[in-house]
């Protein structure tokens, strides 16, 4: 297995209270045309997971740790340089498709920007090249003049994901990329996020609190709790047979289908004592 | 339990239009059908959910049977009553029986008014009771929701998704309503809030016999919850039955469609 990303403890704190752990040396690697999904309740430190990996944590916060991404270390790049890897070897989709597009220009030229910005192509080629990722992402190439406002939002979605696979990066982090989907749209992306990973054999980080779609999209599970990784492991693993007493928790707390299961709210005071104990004994 | 089939509220035949502009200019218009022929029924103590994609008219539905909203045609009939036909005051009263809890727990309440205040402003409203009483009745209605009675003093700025949520729910209940019309209660929460706020729907509804509507677009928590389900797509009914019947033999192609998309279908 090829591996892309190597993090090691990672933490993120504020810069004007660095003991305040917000991620909490949390360690873990990410392997070509694998999918690997951080599930966790707001505030656990998903997204600053994520943001790190890019270098887009806000100005208040700072990360230490490692962050190796093909024998280059994140953490040590300046701004150019990191510049040149992210949209180029790092894709990244955000949540709110409709936010993240501008909307005085036509989805064919916001496609083109990063084409044009890693790999220098103009005009024709550069046209050909739009219309073939629109295509790939199931929207008719006819569209790349059209205006963020003119899509639905799953097509605005798409358009989003065109622009983050434009420059066939090896790693593709997606922060809860279908949330604010439809179900029957979030199927058809969660679909077609999965054919392109391994049709480009990329790494998928994959950011989510909905446990029906890490059964649908993980390879591997990584469970953040309070800033900490309380457990990882293969999906089947993690979802059929938890060993950490939040992920089984959080698990109890997830509707079945069938409407048989007795829900049980998380009892977060036993859980501190409980957590304590555990790393006490280990 | 022959009081259990009384149909409490029920719509009949409500049909609402909005004129929405379109192009560039908004030069030109078209009709769109919010809600087109739309009946439902509600059973007494039990809880009907309606279930659609965005822009299916689920979220009009629930404001039209409150009379958020005016709706071309049809009637809300509430205990026998056509709504449509009450006046300010008659409405008001009837109000207090019919009562809503929202999406957003962040958009819903008064950031400027003290959590005692926003509970109890539909006392105050309706007068039911003396002040004191009033004061003891939300004090009560908080506890009953997981809060204490010093958070009476705060502000909703003070409460976390979850807590808000509790918040929204005492403010609809602490005036002993009959039908709560609950909008996407549980949507802009995490999974354990979730569960922690559809098991206290839940036990409410045993102990003062209520009856709601659930707008949800989530399936999962639907089964959960609901008796009955409504199936919505663009305006219309698609399909309606017992939540047992549509979940284990949905007969319209769209509710086949919608019940095969939910998300970690195959591995559970």
């Amino acid at each position: 297995m090829i591996e892309i990303l190597n993090i090691s403890n990672l933490s993120v704190t504020p810069k004007n209270a660095p003991n305040r752990l917000l991620v909490s040396n949390i360690s873990f690697k990410l392997s070509a045309g694998k999918t690997t999904c951080i599930v966790g309740e707001s505030g656990s430190g998903k997204s600053l997971t994520a943001l790190s990996v890019m270098g887009l944590l806000s100005r208040q916060l700072q990360a230490q740790g490692s962050i190796n991404f093909q024998g280059q270390e994140l953490t040590k790049l300046d701004k150019k340089a990191l510049q040149r890897i992210r949209g180029a070897k790092i894709g990244m989709i955000f949540q709110e498709p409709m936010t993240s597009l501008n909307p005085v220009l036509t989805v064919g030229y916001q496609i083109g920007e990063s084409l044009t910005a890693h790999l220098g192509l103009k005009n024709a080629a550069l046209k050909t090249k739009i219309a073939a990722l629109l295509t790939q992402v199931g929207i008719p190439s006819e569209r790349a003049d059209s205006y963020p406002d003119e899509l639905s939002g799953g097509q605005r979605q798409r358009v989003m994901i065109a622009m983050a696979i434009a420059c066939e990066p090896l790693l593709l982090i997606a922060d809860e990329p279908t949330t604010a989907l439809d179900v029957t749209v979030q199927a058809q992306i969660l679909k077609l996020l999965d054919e392109l990973k391994t049709r480009m054999n990329m790494a998928m980080l994959f950011i989510t609190h909905d446990f029906g779609v890490v059964a649908d999209i993980a390879d591997d599970v990584i469970v953040m709790f309070r800033g900490e990784i309380v457990e990882t492991g293969s999906r089947n693993q993690v979802l059929n047979n938890p060993q950490h007493p939040y992920t089984k928790a959080l698990l109890a707390c997830v509707p079945d289908i069938e409407g048989k299961k007795e829900l049980k709210p998380i009892d977060y005071a036993w859980l501190k004592t409980g957590l304590k104990e555990d790393k006490a004994a280990a | 339990m022959s009081q259990q089939n009384h149909i409490i509220l029920a719509a009949n035949h409500l049909v609402k239009t909005y004129t929405q502009t379109t192009g560039r200019f908004g030069l030109s218009s078209n009709k769109i059908n919010a809600l087109d022929d739309v009946s439902i029924s509600l059973k007494a103590g039990t809880t009907l959910a309606v279930v659609g994609e965005s822009g299916s008219g689920k979220s009009t539905l629930a404001r039209c049977l409150l009379q958020l909203h005016p709706f071309d045609s049809g009637e809300v009939i509430f205990e026998g009553c056509n709504l449509a036909n009450l006046d300010k005051n008659a409405l008001r009263s009837k109000r207090q029986h019919l009562q809503m809890v929202f999406q957003d727990p962040f958009a819903s309440l008064n950031p400027r008014m003290k959590v005692g205040e926003i509970v109890g402003e539909g006392l105050q409203i309706h007068g039911l009771g003396s002040a004191a009483e009033q004061k003891e009745q939300v004090l009560q209605m908080l506890k009953r929701v997981g809060l204490s009675a010093d958070d009476a003093q705060k502000y909703p700025h003070q409460f976390s998704g979850g807590q808000r949520q509790r918040i929204g729910i005492a403010r609809a209940l602490v005036l002993k309503p009959k039908v709560v019309v609950c909008d996407e209660p549980v949507s802009a929460l995490d999974v354990s809030v979730q569960a922690q706020i559809l098991l206290l729907l839940k036990e409410l509804q045993q102990e003062m016999r209520l009856s709601y509507v659930f707008i949800s677009h989530d399936l999962r928590v639907v089964r959960h919850i609901a008796d009955d389900i409504v199936v919505m797509n663009a305006g219309k009914i698609v399909e309606q039955g017992s939540i047992e019947a549509v979940y284990n033999a949905p007969q319209q192609p769209y509710t086949q469609q919608l019940l095969s998309a939910i998300p970690g279908r195959k591995a559970a």
